[in-house]
């Protein structure tokens, strides 16, 4: 119940700021839009040879790509609460550190599904077959929602406000795609790049959603398993700094 | 009945001795102002005494709750209003003491009834609709202390509540303390030794960390053989540690 007060009052803040709320839904439909327009533009033997964006490979890139707008949202919220009294107020309150983490974190959730779902939405009228499959993507991109919040909910407790635009906004945006086989195939580049792309969990959460789509469910777990991993760590290093800094910031 | 004591509480950084030994009583529904110029050990004795910050020594046994031992306890009986106005800007008047009730336990219609009782105390209802950010800063700092009350806090905190209020939201909001007192025990730090003066029963000074006498205003006049209170706070807190 205090849980749920406070992640009321969270949904309400991030709902209320339009502003943040209409870009960071709008921003990933507007590239689906554009990229949709130029793979159309494309000769069509330059357009098989690379099926990079054709619309059932780049929907769920740019799903997982529309996601790292929560770690802005996130990590706006929580570095904006610090700077204020009001959190004081909650610190010597009942709250524990458990349930600022999950009041965080809890509206974020379904925002994450609703972004997910408006994306799949528009690549219908873009040309892209309703199945079931679609609805199953939706559930596969859940862990990686956890992931980009829990960075968000990190960066957002040890940076400030100032610092979390940059890093969430600009750094793990940039990152993310270039890690994350949305925009090229990071197999292309090789070597050490290569590397850290399959150690990061991006291109996995894309590649999961590639499958959930084209109906590949066995080639699903193995690649979601990384974004597991990652989820559960990052949230369970998110709740230990946040306690640590809960301290130390009074 | 005690309300609050302090048994040699002690807060160190480092080498730096923030507030040392203070042994204090305050009664049940007391006002009491602790005063000291900045860097006195007021505000480190207030984040103690609501567990923000854990003593380096010693304890304090809020109605029978210890701060080192029994901190969620503690913060289940008591409550506290910041100096800067803590609301939730985005949030209505009434949304923003619907989210204190709850996260203070009370559910379904108590919530209802706590919150009408409350903005009917502080003349809220017509702001009620109002998001915190379109108010005044009198009107914040007012909204803030109801937000602190109603959760029926054994004991408030006031941390400079009028600090940047006009005269006038200041004598409103003295208004509002006065009907505080009997019932809540109120713990009240601020700069303004005329606001110590008029709503305390009690007043410790503290300096560099020790609390350097306690007694009512007119018994700190007396203690310190001078002509007002102003003078009185002035030598007491000059005098060498």
């Amino acid at each position: 119940m205090k849980m749920l007060a406070f992640a009321t009052r969270n949904t309400k803040e991030i709902l209320r700021d339009m502003l943040t709320l209409l870009f960071g839904l709008g921003f990933p439909i507007i590239l689906l839009l554009l990229l949709s327009a130029i793979n159309a533009g494309i000769p069509k033997e330059a357009a098989a040879a690379s099926t990079m964006f054709q619309i059932q490979n780049l929907t769920p890139g740019i799903t997982v790509f529309g996601l790292s707008f929560m770690s802005l949202f996130s990590s706006m919220l929580i570095s904006k609460d610090r700077t204020t009294s009001f959190i004081l107020r909650l610190f010597t309150s009942p709250l524990k550190p458990k349930d600022f983490i999950l009041g965080y974190t809890l509206p974020l959730l379904p925002m994450a599904v609703v972004q997910t779902a408006i994306c799949y939405i528009v690549s219908l009228f873009l040309g892209f077959e309703f199945s079931a499959n679609m609805l199953l993507a939706l559930v596969v991109n859940i862990p990686m929602s956890v992931v980009f919040i829990a960075l968000g909910l990190l960066f957002g407790t040890i940076l400030n406000e100032k610092a979390v635009g940059g890093i969430c906004g600009a750094l793990l945006t940039n990152l993310s795609a270039w890690f994350s086989n949305i925009w090229f195939d990071t197999g292309l580049v090789g070597g050490w790049f290569k590397t850290v792309a399959d150690i990061l969990p991006f291109s996995h959460g894309v590649n999961a959603g590639r499958y959930a789509v084209s109906g590949e469910y066995s080639q699903i777990m193995p690649e979601l398993i990384w974004v597991i991993g990652y989820a559960v760590v990052l949230t369970v290093t998110a709740i230990i700094v946040f306690s640590v800094k809960m301290k130390r910031d009074k | 009945m005690t309300a609050i004591k302090t048994e040699n509480l002690t807060k160190k950084y480092k080498d730096k001795t923030v507030v040392n030994k203070l042994n204090l009583e305050i009664n049940k529904g007391e006002l009491f102002a602790l005063l000291g110029v900045n860097g006195a050990g007021k505000s480190t004795t207030i984040k103690m005494l609501t567990t923000l910050v854990t003593p380096t020594r010693g304890d304090a046994i809020l109605f029978g709750k210890s701060i080192v031992s029994d901190r969620q306890e503690v913060k289940e009986i008591t409550s506290v209003s910041p100096q800067e106005t803590a609301v939730a800007q985005n949030l209505t008047v009434k949304e923003n003491l619907q989210l204190m009730a709850k996260i203070y336990g009370f559910k379904g219609s108590q919530v209802d009834e706590k919150v009408a009782e409350i903005m009917a105390k502080f003349d809220l209802e017509e702001i009620a609709k109002s998001k915190a950010k379109t108010l005044s800063g009198g009107w914040q700092r007012r909204l803030s202390i109801a937000m602190a009350l109603i959760s029926e806090p054994k004991i408030l905190f006031l941390d400079e509540p009028t600090l940047g209020l006009d005269v006038l939201a200041r004598r409103e909001l003295w208004e509002q303390i006065e009907k505080l007192k009997g019932n809540t025990t109120i713990i009240l730090t601020t700069h303004y030794l005329e606001e110590a003066e008029s709503l305390s029963d009690r007043i410790g000074i503290m300096n560099k960390g020790v609390l350097k006498a306690v007694g009512t205003a007119t018994e700190l006049i007396q203690l310190a053989q001078t002509e007002d209170f102003e003078q009185a706070f002035v030598k007491l807190s000059k005098e060498a540690v």
